[in-house]
């Protein structure tokens, strides 16, 4: 407990910046580097931190039972990336949550505040804070812990909470911060206004036109559709995030879905929640509030880890009841979405997987056959949902050669991307890359041994960070979401010769017409 | 390593204190009617207490930890164990979590090979030796009880006698030992494995505390004077029984003649019964509050309501047309109200505060 965090380039996170917590009303906004020896922290901080903890201790039972019940069996010890990936003891998800529950004892408890450090207990100094810093936000609240606790003891939780306790001191990260800003005032992390969003998805239908040959008019902010569109605007800007977007907009011509973007609920994600549950519940109301503007029947979810354990186990508690929509139904197929009866809201997984199954895409999976594709279940919805067996349905309807990985390492046992929970700045580059170890270790067997060469996933986080890890630890792996696989599958209505695929480049699987003289429908088959 | 030598120290105390106190003192009375009165008094309040202090915490979000497929689409088979979808499969989860402990069960090793390259494997000794452990204990305690009920009731006669089913085995060539029971010589082999576990393992001796090796020596000791009570020193247990029962009928006796054993097993007995509420051996009790075990996940099925929950500030659609709409018009995209009704609105309202605070909030963003 006694060895100081040394921050070096690489190790941490840049503080967040002061106009950035102005805008959203965040404590202590200044300036400040987590490298200072002065972090300018509140004349009263020691009151705010026990305050916030005693405040914690009495809304989340989580909190509470996870700070006494602890016997520190060691089961979780190796179960975090971040300590496989750095060897560093406080990564260890116990000793994690040591450093506050040390506090807790010291500051809190009789026993620990007479006995100290034979108590386990300790006094709150700056350096603890310093300490916090460096080590809750080298946690990716990816849960693998919890999974193999015998108690559930979930390190995430604990994160969540003491950052937010951190952020009552205004001690909190840039690569959080401004998205949280930038997210309350223009609807997505990026900033994006309302005609620049516009704008990029239109790009990227001119980029289907050009290679797929089908031109797609998606409508923006459209009342009276029938359902709301929501994915992370990381799919908007970034590769190979666009390649999945362009995915949906093909699959919803496809299928011709009654369905509108909206600028103003432009995120999917959340950094709310790696901030605070109440800046959780701030942006994530959007949602609602732009279906209710819209007139819509319910919500459909693209891929995103985090904001989808928001939308599944926080948002009806957090922004509804949403009385306003109807119980999601698929108005291809008309199955009911039972297990969306409240939220109302449908993982694009889930809808595609009923798709297929009901037969509704006309899908030539051998577009696919020169990838041979692995799946990284997300942390979120692995472990926080449970979506284990959709995106493999997916997988195996439009790809001829998916491979999974070790047991040890897939489903519940995922391991993060090591850069989950708002931790992928570019200044982070190492740290993420020894997070990223036992996930990218996984990809390099399956790499060598079955010739993966493509790292799916059903996460903008995923996509944002994997093209660099796996260029690190497995050249020659490439990275997708799963909708872009099912958009170089599907056969559209009247598409042109499919010699590219959606990223342009030319496509090895393309096998050219046989006959140039058939019908424009037969032509289409042969095309496949 | 201070945890673990105070912790050794302080039992060893805690055995002297009895030695002396009964030995050299002869406090009978303090260490037969009153330590063991105020320790199970301790025990049940504390335990109370501290439940009870952890369910006046409410669970504001619906947060399981969910470990395998959800019910979802009707053709896709759920995990109910493991991602209960039912009120019926969290008690199915939380029997297999208290009675098996099916999450030790999961656990894996992992090691570095060149390359690098890690590898995952089985690991259940953990799990094995926890096992041991706590059915030992159980079956200890309940065999225990035959000092403080009259008569003997079937079950107890039943469970004694499985457990001493090695007593055939041995009789033949150790004429006049005690019924061998198996239970406590399991329980003071688990103990040892845990204890050694933690001393050995690396990762684990370093997380541990002087509270992770106190329950574990005070335990190894209480199995050590126990054995030690019964096979070799032979205390008398009819007079151990009568005492006994004193305490069960509130009717306290301490008859002479009860060996000084006797008494330092019956003290730290008392000591961890005491200690028990306020340590971390609630784990006990915690283990059913847990809210990552003990929700069913169907969040987006059935509302969870957050008693705290409370309003909190948005930033509106309205708010964000006000800031955008010029740029909204000129792109295009559907507003609420007009750049013409927004302007007229503007000069009828005449207040300059609102407005203001949006330029402001527009300027800062950019």
């Amino acid at each position: 407990m006694d060895t100081k965090p040394e921050f070096k380039p690489g190790n941490f996170l840049y503080a967040g910046k002061a106009s950035a917590l102005e805008t959203v009303g965040l404590a202590n906004p200044r300036d400040w580097s987590p490298t200072d020896d002065d972090w300018k922290l509140p004349a009263d901080w020691k009151g705010i931190v026990r305050e916030g903890m005693a405040e914690r201790l009495q809304r989340f039972r989580s909190f509470k039972l996870f700070m006494d019940i602890c016997v520190r069996c060691g089961a979780c010890a190796d179960k975090c990336h971040f300590f496989i990936g750095s060897g560093d003891p406080k990564n260890m998800p116990v000793l994690r949550a040591e450093l506050i529950r040390s506090i807790y004892r010291g500051e809190m408890k009789t026993a620990g505040k007479i006995l100290g450090k034979l108590a386990g207990g300790r006094k709150l100094t700056e350096d603890v804070i310093k300490e916090w810093f460096y080590y809750f936000y080298q946690c990716t609240e990816c849960r693998r812990c919890s999974v193999f606790c015998p108690y559930g003891i979930d390190t995430a939780e604990i994160t969540i909470i003491a950052r937010e306790i951190l952020n009552l001191l205004g001690t909190n990260i840039d690569w959080i911060a401004s998205p949280v800003a930038n997210c309350f005032m223009t609807g997505n992390h990026l900033g994006l206004k309302p005609h620049t969003f516009k704008e990029n998805i239109e790009y990227l239908v001119d980029d289907i036109e050009e290679y797929a040959g089908v031109r797609i008019e998606p409508t923006f902010n459209r009342k009276g559709a029938e359902i709301l569109f929501v994915t992370p605007s990381g799919d908007v800007f970034a590769e190979p995030g666009i390649y999945t977007l362009m995915g949906y907009l093909m699959l919803f011509e496809h299928i011709g879905l009654d369905y509108t973007w909206s600028t103003y609920a432009s995120e999917g994600g959340n950094f709310g929640f790696f901030t605070s549950h109440e800046m959780m519940k701030r942006l994530n109301a959007k949602m609602y509030a732009e279906s209710k503007r819209l007139g819509v029947k319910w919500i459909l979810g693209g891929e995103c880890g985090h904001m989808w354990r928001v939308v599944h186990q926080y948002m009806d508690t957090l922004n509804g009841p949403a009385d306003w929509l109807e119980q999601p139904v698929s108005p291809l197929t008309g199955t009911r979405f039972e297990n969306a009866a409240s939220t109302k809201m449908v993982h694009i997984t889930e809808f595609t997987a009923d798709l297929i199954k009901n037969n509704k895409l006309k899908l030539d999976p051998s577009q696919n056959d020169h990838i041979i594709p692995t799946f990284h279940d997300s942390c979120n919805t692995s472990r926080g949902m449970g979506m284990l067996e959709e995106p493999r349905y997916v997988l195996n309807n439009v790809c001829n050669n998916f491979v999974d990985m070790a047991p040890q390492v897939i489903r519940e046992n995922t391991f993060c991307c090591g850069s989950g929970s708002g931790l992928n700045a570019g200044e982070y580059l190492e740290m993420r890359f020894r997070g990223g170890l036992p996930r990218a270790n996984a990809v390099k067997r399956v790499h060598e041994d079955h010739g993966v060469n493509m790292l799916s996933c059903v996460c903008a986080i995923d996509r944002a960070v994997f093209p660099a890890l796996m260029d690190y630890w497995v050249p020659g792996v490439g990275v997708c979401g799963v909708s872009e696989l099912v958009a170089n599958a599907l056969v559209m209505e009247g598409q042109g010769e499919r010699e590219y695929n959606l990223r342009g480049e030319e496509n090895p699987s393309y096998k050219p017409p046989a006959e140039d003289e058939a019908s424009a429908e037969a032509g289409e088959e042969g095309e496949e | 390593m201070i945890g673990f030598l105070f912790s050794l120290v302080a039992v060893l105390v805690l055995v002297g204190i009895a030695l002396v106190g009964v030995g050299g003192l002869g406090l009978k009375v303090l260490f037969g009617v009153i330590i063991p009165y105020a320790a199970v008094l301790t025990f049940f309040a504390g335990l109370v207490y501290r439940v009870v202090d952890w369910a006046r915490s409410p669970v504001p979000f619906r947060i399981p930890t969910t470990c395998g497929q959800e019910k979802s689409l009707a053709w896709i088979k759920p995990n109910k164990i493991d991602n209960p979808c039912s009120t019926g499969a969290v008690v199915l989860r939380m029997i297999f979590e208290v009675l098996t402990f099916r999450s030790l069960f999961r656990n894996m090793k992992l090691d570095y090979r060149e390359g690098p390259k890690i590898r995952y494997s089985s690991e259940k000794f953990l799990w094995l030796f926890a096992l041991m452990f706590h059915y030992a204990f159980l079956v200890v305690i309940l065999r225990h009880l035959r000092f403080f009920t009259e008569p003997i009731a079937l079950w107890q006669q039943t469970l004694e006698h499985l457990d001493g089913f090695l007593e055939f085995n041995l009789a033949s060539f150790a004429i006049g030992l005690p019924t061998i029971q198996l239970s406590g010589l399991v329980l003071l082999g688990g103990v040892t494995l845990l204890l050694v576990r933690r001393i050995i393992v690396p990762t684990v001796r370093y997380i541990s505390l002087a509270a992770d090796w106190f329950p574990l020596f005070l335990i190894t000791f209480i199995c050590l004077t126990g054995i030690l009570a019964r096979y070799v020193f032979r205390i008398d247990v009819v007079k151990v029984k009568e005492m006994a029962m004193g305490l069960a009928t509130f009717h306290p006796v301490v008859p002479d003649g009860i060996s000084v054993w006797f008494y330092i097993h019956f003290f730290l007995v008392c000591v961890l019964f005491a200690y028990f509420p306020f340590s971390k051996l609630m784990h006990l009790g915690g283990v059913f509050l847990s809210p990552t075990r003990n929700l069913v996940n169907n969040s987006r099925a059935v509302r969870h309501v957050n008693p705290w929950s409370y309003p909190v500030k948005t930033h509106s659609y309205q708010e964000y047309e006000d800031d955008f709409r010029e740029q909204m018009v000129e792109a295009g995209l559907p507003v609420d109200k007009s750049l013409e009704e927004a302007a007229a609105e503007k000069a009828a309202k005449e207040a300059p505060a609102a407005p203001e605070t949006q330029e402001t909030e527009e300027k800062r963003e950019e």
